[in-house]
């Protein structure tokens, strides 16, 4: 490459190199720098150590994401599967139905569900006309998970339905010359070469759970903390910026930490049968 | 009706005639100036007559009548707006916040002195409401709104109607209970009941009202703000403390619901307009100051806020809606009230911290906790209770430990497969 065609490229790229620096790396480095540093902008490991107390909340917010994420791969993948199968005009009605509910804002959705689910909710106030006792399902931990499945769910179906939908049908055709029925085709062809979608989706559902703060105020009732509460807190109410950085940043460390671990561990493995 | 189009008509008129109020400092031609200029106001959201029901659209009289264009955005919490306000970014004229934080920013110096010599109707405001704690030599703020916190009720729901805080603690209301998501107001409630200051600078006594707290999760209140609306008019919740102008519009829309003020005391309240710091349009916040407490436009204020009015021109008015409503404007003395000051910062990072604390306790299920407070055992709380890990964390622990030992047995039970596979 001659001397003109790599400033070119630079020169191209530097729109983007000046947007990240500007919007993603210079606020990582703020967060850090306000983990590390009390009100005064003291360099202290106060803000990290009270992070103790959290850990409960960091367990339950963990738990509830895993929980999520895998209900979200239960439902996406086999629909993920049936939209594939159909003819594209079909393929395209479904993929814009799935995508549907994101044209409207997600506050305004998970403030519906509150709507639906509550005692004298729509559910419940049909379930009495025949004749069914009311369920409790707001303020449950079951209703924020609900909540983080619905609107999560097509951050799932997407990757997974366009790795699929590229899939070579020449293996699957292969598989089943080679005897396989319905069920052998898919768990030995069609889920070990649609894993990458899998684990995009995985990660793309996982992180939002995890970091979520309004569905679980909304729909858990305030009455339990997940830790995107907890930092929401500590910016709106507090005016703590330390401890919500550190909180954070523990955060992300362990969102980092797990999609490493997943991704070394399907990464190399891929096209290999489950 | 009929009042309101006539409130809108006297104001037209006070709009078209721009000359009728003088100010007696800043002279006509300071004022003229002023057309084509803009004032940024940020106020609690739902806090000014805007136009809705045929009712006076405040902002929009005010940019007629003095050609300065008003910018007006809302938030809904003190912290929000102070969180806003110094982080920077943002420059606004006037705020509207409430008792505390304005002795708060008095203190850190993001308030400016009113003239008062531009507000001339200030002497509309009851000397009640003047030099209160917060700003003592009132140089600072005007009251806008005043109420008080109380018990709303619903009187289908509860067997006998409360007098006391203590009936958001009373299990037989379990799940049914709302709970201010705030944290001053929350403790305002324990405080209440436990008869402390709530303004106490000892951090013991914050500890035993986060106590007290934690303890009222075992009736498991669901933590709202103004969500309250929705939930009380639904018949969603039994009761929930909230404040008294707000009760009467929830009234309006369901009639079973009741309001009491509890007789160990409430918090009393005052939301003041105020001048911020580096203002650049400081003059016409005046204005806007003097503007609002025009008897009339204050009248429309009021009645679409529903909140009391410290203006005698509303409240002494006999077409005003809320005119001697026992509810907005009980008798003087009749209970215990308090006022929020500003507290000291580490009293407020305890209390943050405290409340953290409150939030994510999680009651064991049948420890003799619950008499703690109720059952006359005296009041000695285990100190630190609540951090660290409970029943329900190491639960949590153990599903994440045993979901990752899962993935792990199967990351194994593949490479050993493929071993044997290779092998074969």
């Amino acid at each position: 490459m001659n001397n003109r065609s790599v400033l070119k490229t630079k020169l191209v790229a530097s729109p983007y190199i000046v947007w990240s620096a500007l919007f993603i790396i210079a606020p990582l480095i703020f967060v850090v720098y306000y983990s590390f540093t009390d009100a005064a902008g003291n360099f202290t490991f106060d803000n990290i150590s009270a992070l103790v107390k959290y850990a409960p909340t960091f367990l339950r917010s963990i738990w509830f994401g895993i929980v999520a994420t895998l209900i979200c791969l239960v439902i996406a993948f086999p629909l993920a599967y049936i939209i594939s199968q159909k003819t594209e005009k079909i393929q395209r009605t479904l993929v814009m139905l799935v995508m549907l509910p994101m044209w409207m804002s997600f506050l305004i959705r998970t403030y519906s569900w509150m709507a639906l689910l509550q005692d004298t909710g729509i559910i419940n106030t049909m379930l009495g006309k025949i004749g069914i006792d009311p369920i409790h399902m707001i303020n449950t931990s079951g209703a924020v998970i609900l909540g983080m499945v619905y609107n999560f769910l097509p951050y799932m179906i997407m990757p997974i339905y366009s790795v699929m939908a590229k899939l070579d049908h020449s293996m699957i055709e292969a598989c089943q010359d080679l005897g396989g029925n319905r069920l052998t085709v898919i768990r030995r062809c069609i889920l070990p070469m649609s894993m990458p979608g899998v684990v995009s989706g995985i990660t793309m559902v996982f992180v939002p759970s995890v970091s979520t703060f309004y569905i679980s105020q909304k729909l858990g009732g305030g009455s339990f903390d997940l830790i995107g509460d907890v930092i929401e807190r500590q910016f709106q109410q507090s005016y703590n910026y330390n401890l919500g950085a550190s909180i954070s940043l523990v955060l992300m460390v362990l969102i980092l930490l797990s999609m490493a671990v997943m991704n070394r561990f399907t990464g190399d493995e891929e096209g290999m049968v489950i | 009706m009929k009042k309101r189009i006539a409130c809108a008509l006297i104001a037209l008129v006070i709009a078209l005639a721009p000359c009728t109020v003088a100010s007696a400092a800043a002279s006509q031609s300071d004022i003229e100036a002023l057309r084509g200029t803009k004032l940024y106001v940020y106020n609690w959201g739902e806090y000014i007559s805007d136009g809705e029901d045929g009712a006076l659209d405040v902002n929009k009289a005010f940019e007629e009548k003095y050609g300065i264009e008003v910018i007006y955005d809302t938030y809904d919490t003190n912290e929000v707006m102070y969180s806003k306000l110094k982080s920077g970014g943002v420059s606004y004229d006037v705020v509207i916040p409430s008792d505390y934080m304005i002795e708060r920013m008095i203190a850190e110096d993001m308030l400016e002195k009113i003239d008062f010599s531009n507000v001339p109707n200030y002497k509309y405001i009851s000397e009640k409401y003047r030099n209160l704690a917060h700003d003592p030599t009132n140089e600072y703020s005007v009251p806008y709104t005043v109420g008080m916190v109380g018990l709303i009720y619903n009187t289908k729901m509860v067997e006998e109607a409360p007098d006391s805080w203590t009936a958001l603690w009373d299990e037989r209301y379990t799940g049914n209970i709302l709970m201010i998501n705030n944290p001053r107001d929350a403790f305002a409630i324990a405080q209440s009941i436990l008869g402390m200051d709530y303004n106490n600078e000892s951090p013991a006594s914050w500890r035993v009202a986060a106590e007290l707290l934690k303890e009222q999760k075992s009736v498991s209140p669901s933590y709202v703000n103004d969500e309250i609306f929705l939930k009380m008019e639904a018949g969603e919740a039994a009761l929930a403390p909230y404040f008294a102008g707000d009760f009467l519009t929830m009234y309006d829309n369901n009639p079973d619901l009741a309001f009491v003020y509890p007789k160990e005391g409430v918090n009393f309240f005052v939301d003041a307009i105020s001048i911020l710091k580096g203002a650049k349009n400081k003059l016409a916040a005046e204005l806007y100051i003097n503007f609002l407490l025009e008897p009339d436009v204050a009248l429309e204020n009021a009645e679409y806020i529903c909140y009391a009015s410290p203006h005698t021109e509303v409240y002494d008015n006999p077409d005003y809606t809320y005119y001697q409503n026992e509810i907005l404007y009980p008798e003087d003395g009749k209970f215990k009230t308090q006022l929020f000051l500003n507290l000291s910062p580490e009293i407020l990072s305890l209390m943050s911290g405290l409340w953290d604390d409150v939030k994510n306790y999680v009651p064991s299920a049948g420890s003799g906790y619950r008499s703690l407070f109720f059952g006359g055992d005296g009041m000695n709380p285990s100190s630190g209770d609540g951090e660290g890990m409970t029943p329900e964390a190491k639960r949590y622990a153990l599903y994440i430990v045993i979901f990752i030992l899962i993935c792990l047995a199967y990351v194994v039970f593949r490479y050993a497969r493929k071993k044997y596979r290779e092998n074969v």
